[in-house]
């Protein structure tokens, strides 16, 4: 496991630095440049700043410039807010991301695996229509259409819900918070109720499960004992991929909900050729997604004995 | 010998789109303490169907024990309700697969799979479970019980699988065990050995077996006595000398004539027996096998034969067998291993049911 583990690891970081070397170049070519926007500066003001960034070299060397940086843990100056360091923008952006993101995928999994245990054991009766009815909308409609419409009602119509997630300190709030995790969370819900459906379908099915009943162990037990941890195993390969959805998901439903988060500093980055933090969000995004695929891995040789053992010793 | 389970005009059928498919059709015997009984017959027989309704099984919808009586120990089997049913499962009958390779689940260490039933049970502490769970793991033949407890099912052949499922059906000392083909998905030799141990348990623990397979090499070597089945009925049943050394069913002689022996040589043909079972969303009038019988008399396409006893514990449900009936000679080969069985009565005698 800890070889494995080990492995695992040299392979992130070579992904991480394939991922850094991409960006790094599209980035380049994205029209514009960090100071051409403010149209107070002279050509001489702008050539000056260009010098100090050594934006006047060229690519490659710049290239290699910021990646013997970041090696020693160096993600640069921001270009948009003087003397704050990448470093420093993300930390204190993160909390609201991480804090939107997590709730969304812990309320979507607990909801999607009651609603998909539910519908296999009430197979073609109304829970089961009715919960793929859900499953299938909420994969087919982008979670900002939801944010959209789940602001327009509850915010704006009946005024159940803040508008904006913050209060008047900037300060996010639990309600507040209610809205923008709901409308995120909901392709977790039905992505989760999707698969968990199928695979417990096939799991009440199985042989074993035949065999727990002719030991005469309750329906209860054989559930909760026999079934929902075999059903879990594939559930648990689309939480990356949900991950996935959750991070680029923030990225608007943060603007919808006026929620100061990572996702929010991300795009106004790129509006304002922020190289660095563009660079420094980039990779630190690509770390956390390579990070929870790995813990995926992880957990799949917690749940399944038989890949324990695959992945090395046991 | 003492009754223990009693199986009356039994009837199961399923619900499909196509119809109602009876799978069982009035199936009727009794198993007696200690005997093994083999139930043999081909695909689709419904002698799967029929232990499995005595476990209550079958799963409903779209299966139905549309009619007859389980009777078990003083209770009814098809009328008791779920939870009485728990208590009869894995602790009085217990049942062992045909499939080992996915009949133990995948996340469940062994030993926890076996100390279940006993848990619940018979109410047996963690420790004196496990301990039991030793035990059984040395009665089936499996060494290092202590190292191969704690491991996964994927960390076992085939073959110490099913020894693995057989300690589970074991471990409360069932008074039956159903065994539904529990060497079809095994090799030969790994065959041979399950089937040594399951004579060998027997002797040991003093269950009642109901063996169901389609293998007759199997049956000559496990069986006392023998049901043959047929289109979701019993078509002839008897000691197991009775059916090979003195059949009396068409389709009994057709299993027979199928099956090779020592004394088959090359220019020996084995003969299959033509045609497909029946449809039983709309089983046939008469005799169910009448249409693949070449021995069918006109009466088998009307009537359905009632049963005719042979000795006291050998009948066969066939018209060839009444008094008027003319008189047929069995195939070459099933002829050539017929013998005089003591027992029998001089005349064949019909009767109402079984």
């Amino acid at each position: 496991m800890l070889r494995y583990t080990i492995q695992r690891v040299i392979y992130m970081i070579l992904t991480l630095i394939v991922i850094a070397t991409a960006t790094f170049f599209l980035m380049k070519l994205l029209p514009g440049s960090p100071f051409r926007n403010q149209e107070k500066l002279t050509p001489e003001q702008i050539q000056m700043l260009n010098k100090t960034y050594n934006l006047d070299k060229p690519v490659v060397e710049q290239y290699f410039a910021y990646m013997g940086k970041v090696a020693k843990g160096d993600f640069g100056v921001s270009f948009q807010f003087k003397n704050r360091s990448v470093t420093k923008l993300i930390s204190t952006r993160i909390g609201p991301s991480a804090q939107l993101g997590l709730q969304a995928i812990i309320l979507g999994t607990i909801i999607g695996i009651t609603l998909g245990i539910a519908a296999a054991l009430r197979h073609n009766s109304w829970i089961d229509y009715g919960a793929t009815m859900i499953a299938v909308a909420g994969v087919s409609i982008p979670s900002f259409v939801f944010a959209g419409l789940l602001q327009y009602f509850l915010s704006v119509k009946w005024q159940l819900f803040p508008v904006i997630a913050t209060n008047s300190e900037n300060q996010l709030t639990f309600i507040g918070l209610a809205l923008p995790t709901i409308a995120l969370s909901v392709f977790v819900t039905s992505t989760t109720a999707r698969y968990m459906r199928t695979e417990m379908l096939e799991v009440m099915g199985s042989d074993y499960i035949v065999l727990a009943k002719a030991k005469g162990i309750s329906y209860f037990n054989i559930v909760f004992k026999h079934g929902i941890r075999n059903a879990l195993i594939p559930v648990i390969t689309v939480i990356g991929p949900m991950a996935v959805n959750i991070m680029t998901g923030s990225l608007v439903i943060e603007r919808i909900f006026g929620i100061p988060g990572l996702g929010d500093q991300f795009v106004n980055s790129i509006y304002t050729n922020d190289y660095p933090t563009i660079m420094g969000t980039t990779i630190f995004y690509s770390f956390l997604l390579i990070s929870i695929i790995l813990i995926v891995d992880l957990l799949y040789g917690v749940i399944d004995p038989r890949i324990r053992v695959a992945g090395g010793n046991k | 010998m003492d009754k223990l389970l009693e199986v009356k005009d039994l009837h199961v059928s399923f619900k499909t789109y196509g119809g109602e498919v009876k799978a069982v059709r009035g199936v009727n015997f009794n198993l007696y303490k200690g005997e093994t009984l083999a139930i043999v017959g081909e695909s689709g027989s419904g002698k799967s169907v029929t232990v499995k309704a005595i476990m209550r099984l079958i799963p409903n919808p779209p299966g139905k024990i549309v009619n007859g009586e389980i009777l078990f120990d003083g209770k009814d089997l098809s009328k008791i309700s779920e939870l009485e049913m728990q208590h009869v499962r894995g602790k009085d009958i217990s049942m062992i697969f045909q499939d080992p390779m996915t009949s133990l689940n995948p996340t469940i260490k062994v030993g926890k799979q076996i100390m279940e039933g006993l848990i619940k049970h018979q109410k047996l502490s963690k420790k004196d479970a496990y301990e039991r769970a030793l035990e059984l793991m040395r009665l089936v033949g499996i060494a290092q019980p202590e190292v191969r407890l704690q491991q996964y099912p994927h960390q076992f052949s085939g073959g110490m699988r099913q020894r693995v499922v057989v300690a589970i059906a074991l471990a409360c000392n069932p008074k039956i065990l159903i065994a539904d083909e529990p060497t079809t998905a095994l090799d030969v030799t790994i065959q041979a050995q399950i089937l040594e141990m399951m004579k060998d348990l027997q002797d040991k623990i003093d269950t009642s077996i109901i063996f169901i397979t389609h293998d007759l090499g199997v049956v000559a070597n496990v069986a006392d006595r023998v049901a043959v089945m047929y289109g979701g009925q019993i078509v002839e049943i008897g000691t197991v000398d009775e059916i090979f050394y003195d059949p009396r069913h068409p389709y009994t002689w057709g299993l027979l004539a199928s099956m090779p022996s020592l004394d088959t040589d090359e220019q020996t043909e084995l003969i299959a027996i033509p045609g497909t079972p029946p449809d039983l969303i709309h089983p046939p009038k008469g005799c169910p096998f009448a249409a693949r019988n070449q021995f069918a008399l006109a009466i088998d396409y009307e009537e359905e034969p009632p049963f005719f006893q042979i000795s006291e514990t050998h009948f066969a449900k066939t018209w060839m067998l009444h008094p008027d009936a003319p008189k047929i000679e069995a195939p070459e080969s099933v002829k050539a291993r017929v013998r005089v069985m003591p027992g029998n009565f001089e005349k064949p005698i019909q009767v109402e049911g079984l």
